[in-house]
């Protein structure tokens, strides 16, 4: 068998196409996005980058209705938005079998909440898969289709991001085509009119039941037993939690539950017999604990590992290490877990703060260094334009989730309104978020006539999650030609009169544009276009850096409050004198000229070509 | 089979270390180990802190290396490596490139960047090879190939034989680039003995 080097994403895109699935959607969405741009190499499958979470779902849901096996993925903030279709997908049941991922984020590395999405599983009454590597993701999407058709249900596979980024083996298998059943004109099932759903109701209760006894007996969850002293031990783990364990605490007594929703409860109470302690190790919430306590199990879990962040290596060993001293668990004082103590040698005097910056080159910057000068009230959205509320631009007040910079500044325009405490209002967004729901907060904005400037900064790509395309790109998630989007009569359709696009490398322009329309006395729109920087610096033109005249800089770093990675200030000394003047890297240095255009002196030129 | 390793790759977003983790992983299948490696994408990516873990072993569970137990820890950027030292094994080896790379933000916030930190890694005993990869890969004619450079440097390190790096280079590299990689990669383990 051909062995890969999969990340678990990539294991996911293996075993769905193993699985003969025929419609795979996403938006996409960190640490979900590389599932899909995996899945696109698969031909057999019909792919595309859908418009938002609850568009991809609800088109799985139309090819499941038609008998397609189908899939979709997330991470887990996009299944709110996809949760209208979710919740009463559950209620209809499958045609075709149906799996989508929920990609978590313990530790928020790229999001905006860790939520424990374990809970929207049990609140749909569905059945949750939960793999610990690559080599469980791509076994358990394959497995997720066959439990969805055993028991007519939507299954939620959920990966956090270590199970999504991680690499590990897989065994390639073979596809098995799965026949698309043709569309099931069953209005009992899927029109659900109230007199439908409460039969259906009775329906999803009773899968509930077999649910549970099935997973005694799925072999997901499964007993490994440990040895000597430790094995009197257990603990029930599952996902990323259970590979860190078995490294750290090896000889232990394990339940490795991979099938966590329903809880196997028969299952834990044959585990519970064969070990003096059971403890529940999970990141995030005391979701299984919670449920074996009122089950009636002694258990500890969030009394010893913690319930925020990630529970990594060394916080699981030294978790471990704190329960046995104080006696909370039964480890004895010789044991070599004590031992363990990462021997850690520690830096001293470090301080050297690297957040994520705007790119050399960016051309979302200008906007915010513009935005500077008129301190309107800035609502943000989620992009790598959310980069513009760090130092030094500092620019932005707000950033809830997709699409809310626009109804967050509808509000704040409302809330304000007719006392003496008015702002002017600006949202700034992307082009992939407006698409996303952005959109429909626009339509509000113009019916209820909220006076506020939409700022779109459209780079022609979904740039913070990797360059994905969307439906203003004109092109298909393979790169094929596809019907283009134009934003600025989208936005002119639905009754913005004041539409204007810009290309903010242009900065006079840029600037006036926005002076002008955060006075103007209605809802306006800037487009401010130019491609994404890595997308020029991957096809366009070779780049000629800029330099700076270090005779004509006079140090009034302004170019420096632009935060650009590529420039810096260096000590010289003229005449004598200490002076702070900067200097451009060249070879971080994209071009793009927005210094050479805000220095007062001209000191800043292009690099001439040296021949 | 040798002894497993453990090898953590850290620098600045761009800087190639995912390439470099690739080919490492590829070299320990290659030679039969099972493999782990992790990293995070998303935001950080944007000029934030990069890092990559890859682990190997007869069988490996965790992907992410725990604290205290790296044999080796290679540095894309100067500075960047003792960020990471809390992961680094006692007695456990350092690879460092020179390259600076200054975050904006410090000019805003009025602080230092730490162009001293190679001797003070050194004065704390700890074992450091460096490297000038940047420059290294540069006379080579492409400042990209740093990485291979750095590869190359930590080679010897971690029990493959040439035969196996080179195979795992060969189907790791995109075709069209693997010349320079070579070149680079070789260049690298010269720099490490001499050093």
């Amino acid at each position: 068998m051909e062995k890969l080097f999969l990340s678990g994403n990539e294991a996911i895109a293996r075993g769905i196409w193993e699985a003969g699935v025929h419609v795979a959607t996403a938006y996409p969405g960190t640490p979900s996005t590389e599932i899909l741009e995996a899945v696109r190499f698969y031909k057999e499958i019909y792919c595309e980058w859908s418009s938002n979470e609850k568009v991809a779902v609800e088109v799985a849901q139309g090819a499941s209705m038609a008998g397609a096996r189908s899939f979709a993925a997330m991470k887990h903030v996009g299944v709110n938005v996809a949760m209208d279709p979710l919740s009463t997908f559950s209620y209809t049941g499958v045609n075709g079998g149906f799996v989508f991922v929920s990609a978590d984020e313990p530790g928020m590395h790229s999001s905006q909440n860790e939520q424990d999405n374990r809970y929207l599983a049990k609140f749909m009454l569905i059945p949750l898969i939960e793999p610990a590597d690559s080599a469980e993701a791509k076994a358990m999407a394959i497995m997720g289709f066959d439990i969805s058709e055993m028991f007519c249900t939507p299954v939620m596979l959920r990966t956090t991001t270590r199970v999504s980024h991680s690499k590990g083996i897989v065994e390639a298998g073979e596809r098995k085509e799965h026949d698309v059943k043709g569309f099931e004109h069953d209005w009992t099932k899927w029109v659900v009119i109230p007199a439908n759903a409460r039969k259906r109701r009775t329906v999803i209760l009773n899968r509930l039941k077999q649910l549970e006894e099935y997973s005694n007996e799925c072999p997901l969850n499964y007993i490994d037993p440990g040895s000597g002293s430790d094995a009197k031990i257990g603990i029930i783990a599952s996902s990323i939690a259970y590979a860190y364990a078995k490294d750290v605490f090896p000889d232990a007594s394990y339940l490795k539950l991979g099938f966590t929703n329903p809880l196997p409860f028969k299952l834990i109470a044959e585990f519970a017999k064969t070990v003096d302690q059971l403890i529940v190790l999970e990141e995030l919430e005391p979701f299984m604990q919670e449920q074996l306590l009122a089950a009636g199990f002694k258990v500890l879990g969030k009394e010893i590992f913690p319930r925020e962040g990630e529970i990594l290596p060394e916080i699981l060993l030294d978790s471990l290490k704190k329960a046995a001293k104080s006696s909370l668990i039964a480890i004895p004082a010789d044991h070599p877990i004590h031992k363990a103590e990462a021997e850690v040698i520690k830096p001293t005097d470090f301080d050297l703060p690297r957040p994520p910056t705007l790119c050399p080159g960016c051309p979302h910057r200008a906007s915010y260094y513009s935005l500077r000068k008129y301190k309107p009230i800035v609502t943000g959205d989620i992009g790598c334009y959310t980069l513009g509320v760090l130092p030094p631009l500092s620019m932005m007040d707000t950033c809830i989730c997709m699409g809310a910079s626009v109804t967050n500044a509808v509000g704040a325009f409302k809330g304000l309104h007719g006392t003496d405490k008015v702002e002017p209002v600006v949202a700034t967004i992307g082009d992939s978020t407006f698409i996303h729901s952005g959109i429909t907060g626009l339509v509000d904005a113009v019916y209820n006539q909220a006076n506020l400037t939409v700022i779109i900064m459209d780079n022609g790509t979904t740039a913070m999650t990797g360059g994905q395309q969307h439906p203003a790109m004109g092109k298909s998630i393979r790169n094929e030609p596809a019907p283009k989007l134009i934003l600025e009569d989208l936005c002119r359709s639905v009754g913005v009169r004041r539409v204007t696009v810009v290309d903010p490398y242009d900065f006079e322009a840029l600037d006036k544009v926005i002076a002008e329309e955060i006075k103007a006395d209605e809802p306006s729109v800037i487009i401010t276009r130019r491609e994404c920087v890595l997308d020029r610096l991957r096809f366009g033109p070779k780049v000629v850096p800029y330099i700076v005249d270090q005779d004509k800089c006079v140090g009034c770093k302004k170019c420096i409050g632009l935060g650009c990675p590529a420039i810096v200030t260096v000590d010289v000394t003229v005449n004598g004198k200490k002076k702070v003047k900067s200097k451009i890297v060249e070879f971080l240095c994209t071009g793009c000229s927005l210094c050479a255009q805000i220095c007062p002196v001209s000191a800043i030129s292009i690099k001439e070509e040296s021949k | 089979m040798s002894e497993g390793k453990n090898v953590l790759l850290v620098g600045v977003g761009g800087q190639g270390i995912l390439l470099a983790s690739e080919v490492i992983s590829q070299a320990a299948m290659n030679d039969g180990f099972d493999v782990k490696k992790s990293e995070i994408h998303g935001m950080a990516q944007r000029g934030g802190v990069v890092s990559s873990h890859v682990r190997y072993a007869e069988r490996v569970y965790s992907p992410l290396i725990m604290k205290g137990t790296a044999d080796v820890l290679v540095s894309f950027e100067k500075a960047e490596a003792y960020r990471w030292l809390e992961y680094l094994k006692p007695g456990g080896m350092i690879v460092t490139n020179t390259t600076e790379i200054i975050p904006p933000v410090l000019n805003v916030l009025g602080k230092e960047y730490p162009h001293d930190i190679l001797d003070r890694m050194k004065k704390q005993g700890l074992k450091v090879v460096v490297v000038d990869a940047s420059d290294a890969a540069e006379k080579l004619g492409n400042p990209r190939a740093m990485n291979m450079v750095l590869l190359g440097a930590i080679s010897d390190l971690l029990g493959f034989t040439a035969e196996t790096w080179h195979s795992a280079l060969n189907m790791r590299v995109p075709k069209k680039h693997l010349d320079l990689n070579l070149k680079a990669f070789e260049e690298g383990r010269k720099l490490a003995k001499a050093s």
